[in-house]
Order: structure tokens, then sequence, then C-alpha cells
């Protein structure tokens, strides 16, 4: 099946990532209608198991990025330890050396803002919980190109300082919390 | 909305084509997500308002080409970067390695030296610096005349210490440098086979044949094509037989000249050409 829609969900999220992400992504149907993207905060100096674990878990497959690849309609790529992620014109990605930001590398504001740049109004950013303000530009980032912002209700976060980010930065996102967030997932069709 | 902010990129492709027609540096096969961010960085530390102001600036002082520079090539690295490399390096290519009289080592897009110094210590812990001649190049003269100097921050050399021990170092780092003040100074002798060039895998040339190239995060700042360009000088360096060394999350499943390639140690992207 080739992805007839543009753009890809963005999920960006940090302490407290792998509850609220078992929440959401081993229920996507193995037919959803977008790549899936998402970056998690991990120790720069460890392989991470992220994508092994959800592979085993979801419908859809899981992969950990390398450079140049292809996003494919309803492939869950996670960013790797220590390696910014970036979208390129052509929807693959591109992996990157540049400085930490906000301590963080990967880092969510970086990957989101590279979607806006290269989808606008077709990108989709969901920021979940997490202890930093990382996402928070980058969710104002899509929502400026006239992209859909979301962010993980805070009452409900692990860590709720990520998602109170994201929302004082991006006032227009919708709140939701991890079930609204699938059903959200669920209702985009082809 | 077909693109977002489609004035930015047209800036942004021509000052690409200011900087290659003025100074011949060509970026324009770049990855535009990664540029474009550097670029806006750029903008914003100057204090310009536009893209456009930033080609105005380069295009009619000289003095701003090194500043661009600087974010436009990204220098991170560390010594013995991903430990695990190295070692694979030291256990699995090494012995082939000494079966050859003399080598020719590159470190394309060497940076400020980092890597080129894990290399050369480990070749003398090997025994086979004697034998060697290392070839370490880069586009950006700021990074190869500090790769040349060898001078790091003291701070760092825990991490780097901790690294060689990873990659199973012989040696203590600590043989190998001097330190003073905030400091810390490479041996001298570890240039003695090194010769540092200005060299770039966007428009020049292959200039002999290698028995190992190591060119680690580099071409994850290249597009597809540029990606195509720089693995095809790599394929006309090696010899059948020769070793390929990449990043940590960098493949050559997506280049054109996979073929000419074979997985030597899969984990650590460390290739060997083949005869094709």
């Amino acid at each position: 099946m080739t992805g007839a829609r543009r753009g890809a969900v963005m999920i960006g999220a940090s302490a407290g990532a792998l509850e609220v992400l078992s929440l959401i992504l081993p229920r996507l149907e193995s037919d959803f209608p977008l790549p899936v993207v998402v970056v998690v905060h991990v120790p720069p100096d460890r392989r991470s198991v992220l994508a092994a674990i959800f592979d085993a878990k979801c419908r859809l497959r899981a992969i950990e990025a390398e450079d140049k690849e292809p996003l494919a309609a309803g492939v869950i790529c996670f960013a790797p330890p220590d390696y910014h992620l970036l979208i390129e014109d052509g929807d693959t990605i591109a992996l990157s050396n540049e400085d930490q930001v906000l301590f963080s590398r990967p880092s969510i504001d970086v990957a989101f803002e590279s979607a806006a740049d290269v989808w606008g109004d077709a990108a989709i950013g969901i920021v979940l919980t997490g202890a930093n303000q990382d996402g928070a530009m980058g969710l104002k980032a899509i929502a400026a190109a006239g992209g859909t912002a979301i962010v993980q209700d805070p009452g409900e976060a692990y860590a709720r300082a990520m998602p109170e980010a994201a929302i004082a930065a991006c006032p227009e996102a919708l709140v939701l919390n991890a079930d609204g967030i699938l059903s959200y997932l669920q209702s985009i069709i082809r | 909305m077909e693109t977002f902010d489609r004035i930015e990129d047209i800036e942004i492709r021509l000052l690409l084509e200011a900087l290659y027609h003025r100074y011949h540096y060509d970026f324009r096969n770049y990855a535009m997500s990664s540029i474009r961010r550097r670029l806006r960085q750029a903008r914003e530390q100057m204090g310009v308002a536009t893209i456009s102001a930033l080609q105005e600036a380069v295009l009619h002082d000289p003095d701003m080409l090194p500043k661009l520079l600087r974010y436009l090539t990204v220098q991170v690295s560390e010594m013995f970067r991903d430990p695990g490399y190295f070692r694979a390096i030291r256990e699995k290519v090494v012995p082939h390695l000494k079966t050859y009289p003399s080598l020719k080592i590159w470190i394309a897009g060497c940076s400020s030296g980092e890597e080129l110094y894990s290399f050369v210590i480990l070749f003398r812990e090997e025994g086979l610096e004697e034998r060697t001649i290392f070839y370490a190049t880069d586009i950006n003269p700021d990074a190869l005349a500090q790769a040349e100097a060898g001078v790091y921050q003291v701070d760092r050399i825990r991490l780097f210490t901790e690294n060689h021990r990873r990659a199973g170092g012989r040696t203590s780092l600590s043989d190998h440098y001097r330190s003073g003040y905030d400091r810390c100074v490479f041996d001298r002798s570890l240039r003695r086979n090194v010769v540092f060039s200005d060299h770039s895998l966007v428009t020049d040339q292959v200039f002999g044949e290698m028995q190992l190239v190591s060119c680690r995060n580099v071409m994850i700042y290249f597009d597809r094509s540029l990606q195509d360009r720089a693995v095809g000088l790599f394929r006309e360096a090696l010899p059948r037989n020769g070793f390929l060394g990449l990043g940590a999350k960098e493949t050559l499943r997506f280049s054109r000249h996979a073929d000419a390639f074979r997985d030597f140690v899969r984990e650590e992207k460390i290739y060997q050409r083949t005869g094709t």
C-alpha cells in the first residue's frame, strides 16, 4: 500500500514515554494511513530498545531510523540515540549530529520544525509526557504552518512539564488524554 | 498550502548558489532540513532579518565566509566515538591490514581531528603506524588547522579516555598527550605520517588507492544524490577487499553503489569492497 496522504504523525515524549506510547501505538490498525515518527529522549551512549519493544507489541512495523530512511504509511520510525532526526523534502529522514537542543539529542523541537517545513498543514504533532520544555517550539511551528497540534492532558501525564510548556507555546493545541489521542488517530482515514 | 515559507527556501537556494559561485563551496546538494535550520540560527545570531541579508553580507565581505562556514559545517566529534566501532576495527579489520606491507588510510571529513588521532593511536598500539600514511581531509580550513594542532579542551579528556578504554585501548591515553592549564596537546609524533589536506567530497576527485576509508557522520548532511557521489569516490579509492567505515546510523542500503560493498561488521557499519 502506498500512502496516498501527505504528512506524518510526529510524536514527542520524554519521562514516562514508554507507558503512554504503550497505550497508543499497539492499538493502531495495520492499515494506518500515515507514517508515524517518534522522538523519545533516550540516553546517548546506549543502544535503544524502543523500536524492538514496539515492533513486538504493535500491528505496525516499528524500526529505528537510519539516515535517508524513506517514510512509509504505517511504519513507526523511532529517532536513534545521540542523533537529531529531521524530515527531508521527499519524505525521507535525515539525521544530524548538531549540538544538543535543551540538553537533548534527539530533540523533539528539531524534528517537529522540520516536519512543519516539509508538510505544512499536513503535519500532525503530538507532545506527550516529559519533564522539560522540548517540543513546545516545534509544536508551535507545526500549528503556525497550519498543521494539527495535539498535547497530552497534563493532568494525566506522568510528567506534566512538557505538555504544559507545549500548551503555553501553542494555546490552540487540542488537549486530549491518551484515549482521546488514540481516537483522533483512528479517525484519520486514507 | 503546497510549501510552507517558500520565500525562505528560495533565499536559501540563492545563498547556496552565491557561495558556490563566489567561493567554490558547494552546499547545493546538502540535506535541506538541516541547512535550513542552521541558516536560521546564523540569521538570528548574526542579527540580520533575512537569509538574503546573509547572502548580501557574505558576497561582499570575505571575512563573513568563515563565520558562515561554522554554521554550515557541523563540527561535533569525540575521540574513539562509538567505541564498538574502533573495537571492531582493532579486532576484525586490523588483522587483515597486517598482511599489507604498506597502508593508506583516508579519514574523510576529519573535522577537528578527533577521529584521526583515534586511528593513529590505535594503529600505534597495533604496530601498524610505521607502515601507514594517514590522509586527513576536510573542506573547512579552520577545522583542518585545529586537527593539525591536536589541541583539545581538558574537560573533554575524561570522555576520550573512557571511549579509548572501551575501544580496547592497549595504552593509557595519557601516554599520548601533555596537559597544561585547560588544554591537552596531543603528541607531535602522532602526526608524523599524516597528510592534512583540503578535499571536498562534493567537487574533488579521488587521490589514490586506500586500504581503509573512514567517513563517519559526514554524509548524513548530504542528500541522496550527493551521497551517491561520495560513496562513488570511496568505491573508486578502494581496491577489492578494502574497507569502508560509516557512522552508527548511516547505511549503504539506499546507495546506488550498495552492490559494490558487502557487510563486514554489520552492527558497526564496516563494509568491505567486493570485486564488482
